[in-house]
């Protein structure tokens, strides 16, 4: 019966790293659609919610299974738990990836002053937390995880720098308020992101250690 | 507060040493429950706690045992010893009586004759056993006659009606259905509110929904000790987690 369950295990572990792949590469497409303005990225990046949406719902499925046949207890009770609580913070990503995609292309098209340098940063940041909080998962390291928690200061810091500059837009130029407004939200959008990836690190440090705090 | 403290407890059947250094303090009002694999040592260490293994042929115990801060192996008289300290057993043993019978019998032995007084006991002790509604009608028939979760039931009115401190349940679902289980279960919850408990079970996860504190056992000794939820949460030692989750035992 162990060796059933270890089985079940390693299947849902990959099925969480694939999970973690493709909202990894729809967050760097949402970076790519910032910095390039990529419009068939943005296309590609529609399916690709789909499809994390359904590997959220076989994973959550695969969790509530094991949790009722194996009753799962000390570190397959925190594994399995964990697995649950991650996989609402990958799909939470996914969306904002999505929504923050689109919103770039709604300012590309219309403004090309719109000074997008700190959002660009604040995208580059929260990938980067997100690979980091998936590679900590991954491989198990805690100090990896607890790396991805520490760098939530940068991308807050930048989230207050485009706070200051929308302000600044609005103030220049009253007929940039809709992009303005969008540029708000992609960098509130950026900074979940970050906040999304702290959560998975805490439930990786959870998933090791019974303890979400490091 | 503490009901039961063991101190570097050692346990020998003669060569064989079966309990090694235990020290363990179960409080007062809580379930105590002792999980390992069979052979552990786990039973011998709770038909230590009302001196059940004296009659064993070369038991020798080393250590100290203290109910109350009280020593069970100093001048403790041993039928003081286990009319606070009851005990259910695996397969329940009632006895070839009435009902009613099975519980008056201890309050009898300890010299209660009136009878409104054993009628009194009876009835009190089958209600806090949650049987009193099924029973009170039956109370002259055999007590063998009752299924295997009402006779399990019965034994623990009957445990009860000398009125106890301390109840020791040596696997007392193991050989019931999973409803009288339940009833046991949360009969075990209720009555901790006026005994301390101290249960041995295979069944983890009734360890699990009944104990506030769990002890696993491996081979005489006592590789862990703490709260229910962090044993099954978080355990310690790699041994405990290795048991628990099915790897070894």
């Amino acid at each position: 019966m162990r060796e059933y369950f270890d089985l079940e295990l390693a299947n849902l572990n990959n099925r969480l790293i694939g999970m973690g792949t493709l909202v990894e590469k729809a967050i760097k497409d949402a970076v790519e659609m910032i910095t390039n303005g990529n419009e068939e990225l943005l296309k590609a990046a529609r399916e690709q919610e789909e499809v994390i949406n359904s590997s959220e719902n076989k994973i959550q499925n695969q969790c509530i299974r094991l949790l009722l046949h194996q009753a799962p207890v000390a570190a397959d009770l925190r594994y399995v738990s964990s697995a649950l609580k991650m996989i609402t913070d990958l799909e939470r990503i996914g969306d904002q990836a999505i929504d923050i995609a689109e919103m770039t292309q709604y300012i590309r098209n219309r403004s090309s002053v719109v000074n997008m340098t700190h959002i660009q940063e604040m995208a580059e940041q929260a990938a980067k937390m997100v690979t980091l909080a998936i590679d900590a998962f991954v491989k198990k390291d805690i100090d990896l995880a607890q790396t991805v928690s520490r760098s939530d200061d940068v991308i807050d810091g930048l989230f207050d720098k485009v706070k200051n500059e929308t302000v600044e837009l609005i103030h220049s130029n009253k007929e940039l308020g809709c992009e303005a407004i969008d540029l708000m939200m992609i960098a509130k959008y950026l900074e979940r992101i970050g906040d999304h990836a702290v959560n998975i690190a805490e439930w990786v440090a959870f998933s090791i250690t019974g303890s979400r705090e490091f | 507060m503490d009901k039961f403290t063991i101190d570097k407890m050692n346990l020998y059947y003669g060569k064989f040493h079966a309990l090694k250094d235990v020290t363990l303090h179960m409080p007062e009002n809580k379930i105590t429950a002792f999980i390992g694999p069979s052979g552990c040592g786990k039973s011998t260490l709770l038909k230590s706690l009302n001196r059940m293994n004296d009659l064993v042929e070369g038991c020798k115990i080393t250590g100290d045992i203290r109910l109350d801060g009280e020593d069970i192996y100093g001048n403790m008289d041993v039928n003081v010893l286990r009319k606070r300290v009851g005990m259910v057993f695996q397969k329940a043993n009632p006895f070839p009586m009435s009902v009613y019978d099975n519980i008056a019998f201890g309050p009898r032995t300890h010299g209660i004759k009136s009878k409104r007084e054993l009628d009194r006991i009876v009835e009190e002790s089958l209600r806090d056993a949650a049987i009193w509604d099924e029973l009170k009608d039956r109370l002259k028939k055999s007590a063998l006659g009752l299924s295997g979760g009402q006779q399990q039931r019965l034994c623990i009115a009957r445990a009860l009606a000398v009125k106890p401190e301390v109840l020791l349940m040596d696997e007392a679902t193991s050989a019931l259905d999973p409803i009288s289980t339940g009833k046991i279960e949360e009969l075990c919850l209720k009555l901790k509110d006026d005994y301390t408990i101290i249960m041995v079970t295979h069944n983890m996860q009734q360890a699990l929904r009944v104990s506030d504190n769990t002890a696993f056992f491996l081979l005489g000794e006592m590789v862990e000790y703490n709260t229910t939820d962090a044993v099954f949460s978080s355990p310690k030692d790699k041994r405990t987690e290795e048991y628990i989750t099915g790897r070894f035992g």
